[in-house]
């Protein structure tokens, strides 16, 4: 008799010490979708013992150019349950669960508990800093996969003390910013070979091969086929922010996530106000100085150390040389919780440029 | 020195090109920012981090790099 994982046992970096360890993984899939179809599809095929699927979604007509899963009998039934059915005919001696739910702050970390490497290919920003989130508080592994048109990103997050989601992308956009694929359209086979790499990288991790693509951020581009590695670090601060939150994560909502704005504020605003702590995040060379105000000086290098040069009184107004970096500070000072932080829009240069016309 | 700077996803869209060359003398990767924002204003409306021959870094960073990246966030799936 063949056996059905013949072509891995015979690999000597497998064998069936490798097999036996992919019958026992736990992976936990959330959305069925451009991504998570061809991630369902090798993991099912590759034998891994227990896969669940998280899709509140049902099919439509138009998933059909990049879902593979699907076929127009899915049409108008739920993602998981289509897919469920579909790889149980694929491979019936591995168990699939489905969840026909959304992912929220309340069911995911019991969720997440239950399996051992999650892979996110979920398709809007909420859920993705969600997914990463409960990673990190669940310490499992998180395989990452998003595609934009004819580009993808693929990384590890959370395995063995790397980076996560948030050491990349501390932030999430405002809503709206960043349009998804419904929005805007995407290759078909773009998802397909990005989820094809995710489930490389599944594999890579449960049969310790290779070199699973931790601490690096993998982007491809399918029309010129060129491929960039970059390095990413860990950034201890964003997550002790998030393990700070364990608590009371199942109390946050997904919608608060893309909410964070950064106030910001025009120095016609400033001179009205009273109890303000003017701040100049510029390094110490930077140019012009600001000779009429009282200013406080601490490059934004600097920032995360001189939390104690901050009044908690006061009002903070922040500047730099032209509104990115005072912008930045404020949302480092925020994840700090230090409060009632606005960031000047405008730069060093028209700072002092409107005090020398108001002060003649 | 010479840069060699590569846009990704949404910014290549506002830039209209996927990669260009510039001579640039400053000494932070803000300052190099500050430059392309006056090329493109748009770009002020975009999140995205910044990679220097390959790596991460912030925008405190010291400029030492021949390649600059600037790499958007992408949502789809």
């Amino acid at each position: 008799m063949t056996n059905r994982y013949n072509r891995h046992i015979i690999l000597s970096e497998i064998g069936q010490e490798g097999q036996d360890k992919l019958s026992k993984a736990k992976v936990l899939v959330i959305g069925a979708g451009g991504l998570g179809c061809p991630v369902l599809q090798y993991l099912t095929a590759a034998g891994i013992g227990h896969i669940g699927i998280v899709d509140f979604d049902v099919v439509e007509i138009s998933n059909l150019q990049r879902q593979v899963l699907f076929g127009t009998a899915s049409l108008g039934e739920n993602k998981a349950e289509a897919a469920k059915k579909r790889l149980e005919d694929l491979n019936g001696s591995i168990s699939i669960m489905a969840y026909p739910e959304k992912l929220t702050h309340k069911n995911a970390m019991a969720l997440f508990n239950q399996y051992d490497i999650i892979v996110d290919g979920s398709d809007n920003f909420a859920t993705r800093y969600l997914v990463n989130d409960a990673s990190v508080i669940t310490n499992k592994p998180l395989v990452f996969g998003a595609v934009y048109k004819f580009e993808g990103q693929v990384s590890v997050f959370n395995y063995n003390n790397g980076p996560s989601y948030r050491c990349l992308f501390p932030t999430p956009p405002k809503k709206g910013a960043v349009p998804n694929c419904s929005e805007i359209g995407v290759l078909g086979v773009l998802p397909g070979i990005i989820g094809t790499m995710q489930a490389n990288e599944v594999l890579k991790i449960i049969l310790g091969l290779g070199e699973p693509l931790s601490g690096k951020l993998l982007c491809y581009n399918a029309l010129n086929s060129q491929t960039i590695t970059l390095s990413i670090n860990r950034s201890s601060s964003e997550i002790e922010t998030v393990l700070s939150k364990k608590e009371s994560f199942h109390t946050q909502s997904v919608e608060e996530i893309c909410d964070i704005e950064i106030d910001t504020i025009s120095i016609t605003e400033v001179v009205n106000r009273t109890n303000l702590q003017i701040i100049d995040v510029r390094e110490i060379h930077e140019t012009p100085k600001i000779e009429y105000l009282e200013i406080t000086s601490i490059p934004l290098s600097k920032l995360e150390q001189s939390v104690d040069s901050i009044d908690p009184e006061k009002q903070k107004v922040i500047f730099c040389q032209s509104g990115i970096r005072s912008k930045r500070a404020v949302s480092i000072l925020k994840a700090l919780e230090v409060n009632n932080c606005y960031s000047i829009v405008e730069g060093a240069p028209e700072i002092k440029e409107f005090y020398q016309e108001l002060l003649g | 020195m010479l840069i060699t700077i590569k846009y990704f996803g949404q910014i290549a869209e506002v830039t209209q090109k996927e990669e260009e060359s510039l001579e640039f003398s400053g000494v932070l990767i803000s300052e190099l920012l500050e430059h392309i924002y006056s090329k493109y204003n748009a770009l002020k409306n975009e999140g995205f981090q910044i990679a220097q021959n390959q790596e991460l870094v912030s925008l405190e960073t010291k400029l030492s790099g021949k390649e600059i990246a600037l790499l958007p966030p992408f949502a789809g799936g």
